[in-house]
């Protein structure tokens, strides 16, 4: 799909925006929750392959069907890989860290299912990011 | 009263349905009662995202958050903090993780420090999707070139932002652009040098793999600007997930118009390729690398020619970093000004470092030039490892120095690091504490550098081999007073002739380490040192975890025996002090 002129652009970002203003801050019109994994050399050496495999495996175990799973780059939190951000539409995205794959299922069903902190791996707000995307 | 303040009542739909409230109409309404119409007005705006709190109503210019306000909670906000100018403490938005209330939205920006530009998107979108590089204005900035700048005009749009080189040397941007703009010819190239060699480096592997996609349209920006219509990317062969990602994304670009021809109908076409290093660090400097990618063997030659003049194939070409084209599309975006605001006075925007070494929180950090290596080190980093004493930081890798304590509140850009004696370098901070010995630390960067040295220039090849040879007598304690002497002018000497970069700054570490910490080369010159560990016995608990980290296999003993260090393998790395529980180990 070639895109022409900065107007095609334009429409086809309108039409995306929902999917990172939930990430940024929250706010959104559907109920996807997504779950932001870092996969970059740094995380994936930390385990998060295994924790993305295992986060899929028991969302598909609990029938989740509204949460997705997204690989992403560095978070830049080294000390605590593998790391992932939790959005939740309506609340602000929160980070975890050192989710292992053993961590995975309790990350699931106590921030998702249950709404509640996972305060032991609690690791950040998501931070005000400036540049291009928060015009 | 000071000022006029705007309030931004939350009017998003969850907050408008679960309150029923109609706050904006309550605010007008008591404003107009209190005649305070002209100092304030009553925006309403959408959802904060915080909708569990809602209604939320936010305070400018003083930029803070009033949570679950309630119609009852108007006149108070009114009367108090519009009237009197008093924060209304009860309502103030609660830091979920501090428990404490904040006070200021900016202040909790300042409080975390960091200032995320080039690294924007990581972390924040999936590599692999443009459609996600799409959503956060992707490949806009491109577009907009296209249709409403001349090559020239960016050309000076860069050059007004003050963008300066993020490998290290900080070369003005725009600079290395107009140059190479201004040469005749129509064959001419962009390359993005992301031969990353650093030791503990990984600012720019973390971009590639985070967000690609904003670097190749950074380097279609760059050769719209410079008149160029093929790029090159020059990343090392151990970069395997980088180059994965990479050629995705230049796959899906081109699926979307981005790359080829006639991109945004415009006419400009731009293509990019990535050519492989096998990871030499002489790579990175930038005629070496342009010699790798025709084939020749990878090693420099004098400047002048630049490449801007004769660069690849002998055609104008812009050699410039990953981070600094990560920079770019922002740039366009929010204009030459905004990026200007940012930072010192001659160094602009912010850099990507990656912090290591004995601090608690190790990672990749973006702050603004301009702030301390002791808020990076203390508020961004957590601190020490243990409390520990800070000793010194070594930045700039092998090509830089070391800043001790007495200049952690120097605020960093390119000139008060040269300063000091150290350079800002591609961006590896690695924080030491008191255990850490310089001397070692400086013979570790020159073993670096002397297995590195491409071996053309006489003075890098053979005089980084003799200081090494020095450092490494030093150490074991074979040295004598007379070798300071030495390796102090063999450094000088080095600076002052070789060919490139990294000659020039190869002895940078021990220079540097020699001003601060000549004290401790003094105690290996005269030999006052005790060279290795031991292990008191009385306290060994025989848990064998020293014999398991040492490295040359020089500790000996059974399970829950006290063990033995033979010292005269023993390199005095320290791992068995760092290991061991119960202290006892004894350091040198």
């Amino acid at each position: 799909m070639k895109i022409n002129s900065r107007s095609e652009l334009v429409e086809l970002r309108k039409s995306l925006s929902n999917k990172i203003t939930l990430r940024e801050s929250g706010a959104t019109t559907d109920d996807t929750i997504e779950i932001l994994i870092g996969m970059a050399t740094c995380g994936i050496a930390s385990g998060a392959k295994d924790t993305y495999n295992e986060l899929i495996t028991v969302i598909e175990d609990l029938n989740l069907t509204n949460v997705k799973v997204i690989s992403v780059g560095c978070l830049g939190y080294c000390y605590m890989e593998p790391t992932v951000q939790v959005c939740i539409p309506g609340e602000e995205p929160l980070l975890y860290g050192k989710i292992t794959k053993d961590k995975a299922f309790e990350l699931i069903e106590k921030v998702i299912v249950e709404r509640v902190y996972l305060s032991d791996n609690l690791l950040i707000r998501s931070f005000d990011k400036a540049g291009a995307s928060n015009e | 009263m000071n000022s006029k303040y705007t309030l931004l009542v939350c009017d998003g739909a969850s907050c408008k349905t679960t309150h029923k409230a109609n706050l904006a109409a309550g605010f007008k309404k008591v404003i107009a009662e209190k005649k305070l119409g002209e100092f304030v007005s009553v925006v309403k705006t959408g959802c904060f995202g915080i909708c569990g709190q809602g209604p939320i109503v936010k305070v400018l210019p003083d930029d803070l958050l009033y949570v679950s306000v309630k119609q009852t909670d108007i006149e108070e906000i009114v009367e108090e903090h519009i009237k009197n100018g008093n924060v209304v403490k009860r309502l103030l938005y609660t830091d979920p993780f501090t428990q404490e209330p904040v006070e200021k939205q900016k202040g909790k920006k300042i409080y975390q420090k960091q200032f995320r530009i080039a690294l924007r998107n990581c972390g924040l979108i999936n590599p692999e999707d443009i459609t996600e590089y799409i959503a956060v204005r992707g490949y806009e900035a491109l577009a907009s070139v296209l249709a409403d700048k001349t090559p020239i005009e960016v050309v000076e749009l860069m050059k007004k932002s003050k963008l300066r080189g993020r490998g290290g040397g900080g070369f003005p941007t725009g600079l290395k652009w107009e140059f190479t703009a201004k040469q005749p010819g129509n064959e001419k190239y962009v390359i993005c040098n992301a031969d990353e060699g650093d030791p503990g480096a990984f600012m720019d592997r973390s971009v590639l793999e985070g967000d690609p996609h904003s670097v190749l349209e950074a380097m279609a920006i760059a050769g719209y600007a410079i008149g160029a219509s093929q790029g090159y990317i020059y990343v090392r062969a151990e970069y395997p997930l980088a180059i994965h990602r990479l050629n995705i994304a230049m796959e899906q670009a081109r699926e979307y118009g981005f790359l080829g021809k006639n991109i945004f109908s415009s006419g400009f076409d731009f293509d990019i390729d990535i050519r492989l290093g096998a990871g030499a660090f002489v790579c990175g400097e930038e005629t070496a690398l342009i010699h790798s990618m025709e084939g020749q063997r990878g090693e420099p030659t004098k400047k002048p020619p630049f490449p801007s003049v004769s660069g690849f194939r002998k055609k104008p070409t812009s050699v410039n970093n990953v981070e600094t084209f990560a920079n770019i599309p922002a740039i366009v975006l929010n204009g030459a000004d905004w990026f200007a605001s940012i930072g010192t006075e001659n160094s602009k925007g912010t850099k990507v470092f990656a912090l290591a070494g004995k601090i608690n929180n190790i990672g990749l950090v973006e702050v603004p030039m301009g702030t301390t290596l002791r808020e990076i080190i203390y508020d961004i980093g957590g601190g020490m490892v243990n409390n520990k004493e800070f000793k010194a930081v070594q930045s700039g890798g092998p090509s830089g120095g070391v800043i001790p304590k007495e200049h952690l509140d120097t605020p960093i850009d390119y000139e008060s690091l040269k300063q000091i004696g150290s350079m800002m370098g591609s961006g590896g901070l690695i924080v030491l504490d008191e255990d850490d010995d310089i001397v070692q630390l400086a013979k570790f960067y020159l073993d670096f550098t002397q297995d590195e040295s491409c071996g053309k220039c006489t003075p890098c090849r053979i005089g980084t081999k003799r200081m090494y040879e020095i450092l490494d007598r030093l150490t074991k304690l074979e040295g004598s007073p007379d070798d300071l002497d030495i390796l102090e002018d063999l450094a000088v000497n080095i600076k002052n002739s070789a060919l490139c970069g990294l000659g020039q700054s190869a002895p940078n570490p021990v220079l540097s380490t020699m001003e601060y910490f000549k004290d401790e080369y003094e105690a290996y010159a005269y030999r006052k040192v005790k060279h290795t560990y031991s292990i008191i016995t009385d306290k060994c608990i025989g848990c064998t975890k020293c014999a398991r980290v040492c490295p040359v296999e020089c500790i000996s003993g059974s399970v829950k025996v006290p063990h033995v260090i033979d010292e005269s393998l023993c390199i005095a790395c320290g791992a068995c002090y760092t290991a061991c529980p119960v202290n006892a180990i004894e350091k040198p």
